[in-house]
């Protein structure tokens, strides 16, 4: 009984949380993954561009409760997502054409990209607080959870209740399915293959009548599914605090570059490296071991290896080792 | 007239000097032609020049009697001219088959006839078709970047150093492959450093120096020249 009591306990404070906040992780990462893959610039305006599709997620969903528009049991935000990713892709081919195109016209290096990218970010954080200001927002309607920790104790007789928020599963699920055509396209399709083609050979790609016009503008459109899919599971599952996407840009960054910057499978699952080592060595395992050790060794700290403000720590100490040891990533595969 | 042609091609890169000048190269149908000639003679870049990869400062390219001076590359790979470059041919992240299927972007039918007909030259690459091509060894990487090229059905085909970097064996089985293609009725010119071999199994050869046409003659008339011999065959 104690066990499963410790188990639960790690289950609903640890692992789901991990899955979750890993989840979002991952579609940022694989998003600065693919730009720096194909269009091979590191994008510092990732966490900004995320909170800028996830804004129009938020105006549309007060639009649609003020028309009385519902999707149920599920949040409304889920109904603005079609609309929200068509103003973010139309956004990012605006600042593409106007901005980034010229630089790869010219072949500027990559790090003048990125410079250029930082300085898309300060524009792009001048819109957000123009249309809806810096405060915070809740946007999430319909069940909040899926399974309460009151339910889960009564049905099972034990002390310790598991809560699953429906945020939780609508953001796993919503990602695995994202992230499985993703790979799909990437793999099986003609043009996904001219994709990977292009970033593993530009110009042997181009000799081959690739079209590099039209693999930009794909990139960009992955990238606008990704980044306002990503940004509204995050939205939903806290709450839209419009400049807080800005500081995710460092456990995204690590989670794309332990994954080997460059492979979209790498970025995935460097989203979880991150989540879980963040959230295990922040977690106070007090708790947890209250069930599991007899009563004479009760601990009476918190037995908490960090304590939660140094979470962004965490994120830079695994990416600098990262760099330092295993500078292409710890995951084998191919890149884009 | 000879099917493909480079007449009195004048080019450089960007503003630089001009690496080739007046140097023409031309090549009929189910022929082969060597190009070659001491390092930075400029080789690569009269091949470029015949693709469009740079500007012409003056002369002429022309396939069939076209002139095709102003199309970009990509249209000259439409007009059935391919290219295998000297280094970075394949797409080394993907897999034996995928890099035959980019080689075949612009094809709408159903490829899978030719990529048979491809496995059917190289029947290594049909045993490999699911590896990654960056894990193949030098002479099968090769082997991928003439089939990635054959793949247009191409009635021109300019290989740059087919053979660089593989052992004298694979290199006659890159001969003998390259043979069975001219036998297709393509026409072929190829760049190389194993001069001797080359002139072998060419119809003829271009022989050049810093850019300009030096020698030119059938194969056998190259391997005996005196002259040639002395400076470039090492003999
Ligand atoms: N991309 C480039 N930009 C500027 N100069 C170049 C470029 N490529 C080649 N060159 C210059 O052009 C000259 C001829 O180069 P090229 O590659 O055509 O020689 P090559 O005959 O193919 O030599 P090799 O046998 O070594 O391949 C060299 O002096 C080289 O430095
Ligand atoms: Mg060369």
């Amino acid at each position: 009984m104690d066990l499963l009591n410790a188990v639960i306990v790690l289950l609903n404070y640890t692992v789901i949380p991990a899955l979750t906040y890993g989840s979002q992780l991952a579609l940022g990462a694989i998003f600065v993954t693919l730009i720096y893959g194909i269009l091979r610039f590191a994008n510092f305006a990732t966490g900004d561009m995320m909170s800028f599709g996830t804004m129009f997620a938020v105006l549309l969903t007060y639009y649609f409760q003020s028309l009385g528009i519902s999707f149920g049991i599920l949040p409304t935000a889920l109904l603005t997502i079609p609309f929200a990713i068509f103003m973010m892709i139309l956004y990012m081919l605006t600042i593409d054409k106007f901005v980034f195109s010229y630089y790869r016209v010219k072949k500027s290096p990559p790090v003048q990209l990125a410079m250029v990218s930082v300085g898309v970010m300060f524009v792009t954080q001048a819109i957000i607080r123009i249309i809806i200001g810096p405060s915070d927002r809740r946007f999430l309607d319909g069940e909040k959870f899926i399974l309460k920790a009151t339910e889960f104790k009564e049905m099972t007789g034990l002390n310790e209740g598991l809560t699953i928020k429906s945020t939780q599963a609508i953001t796993i699920i919503v990602t695995i399915i994202l992230v499985s055509i993703m790979f799909w396209f990437l793999n099986k399709t003609k043009t996904g293959t001219s994709m990977r083609a292009y970033s593993d050979n530009e110009d042997l790609a181009l000799l081959s009548g690739i079209d590099p016009k039209k693999v930009v503008l794909i990139t960009w459109v992955i990238a606008g599914i990704l980044a306002t899919i990503g940004g509204i599971l995050y939205g939903l599952d806290k709450s839209y605090r419009p400049f807080v996407y800005f500081n995710n840009m460092l456990p995204i960054f690590a989670a794309a570059i332990v994954g080997g910057i460059g492979n979209p499978y790498g970025a995935f699952l460097g989203g979880y490296v991150i989540a879980f080592a963040e959230i295990f060595l922040t977690y106070a395992y007090k708790r947890f071991f209250i069930y599991l050790l007899p009563e004479s060794l009760e601990p009476n700290s918190m037995i908490q290896l960090l304590s939660t403000d140094y979470k962004f720590a965490i994120s830079f100490s695994i990416l600098v080792i990262v760099l330092l040891f295993r500078p292409s990533g710890i995951f084998e595969g191919k890149k884009i | 007239m000879s099917f493909f042609q480079g007449n009195k091609m004048t080019a450089g890169y960007g503003d630089g000097p001009d690496i080739i000048s007046s140097c023409s190269i031309n090549v009929s149908r189910g022929e082969i032609v060597a190009i070659l000639g001491p390092n930075g003679a400029g080789k690569s870049t009269a091949m470029k020049a015949m693709l469009g990869l740079l500007k012409l400062k003056s002369g002429s390219v022309s396939i069939d009697g076209d002139d095709i001076s102003s199309l970009s590359p990509q249209d000259r790979v439409k007009k059935g001219i391919s290219f295998v470059p000297q280094t970075r041919n394949v797409f080394a992240e993907l897999t034996v088959r995928e890099n035959l299927e980019i080689g075949a972007f612009l094809r709408e039918d159903d490829i899978n006839k030719v990529i048979e007909e491809i496995y059917e030259l190289f029947p290594i690459l049909k045993e490999k078709r699911s590896q990654i091509v960056g894990q193949l060894s030098g002479g099968q990487r090769q082997q991928v970047a003439l089939g990635r090229a054959l793949m247009i059905r191409p009635s021109v085909l300019m290989l740059d150093e087919p053979t660089a970097g593989v052992s004298p064996i694979v290199m006659d089985e890159l001969f003998e492959h390259i043979i069975k293609v001219k036998e297709t009725n393509v026409a072929i010119i190829m760049v190389e450093q194993n001069a001797k071999q080359a002139l072998s199994i060419s119809d003829r050869g271009y022989v050049l120096v810093t850019g300009e046409n030096k020698f030119e003659g059938s194969g056998k008339e190259l391997l005996k020249d005196p002259e040639v011999r002395r400076s470039f065959l090492g003999a």
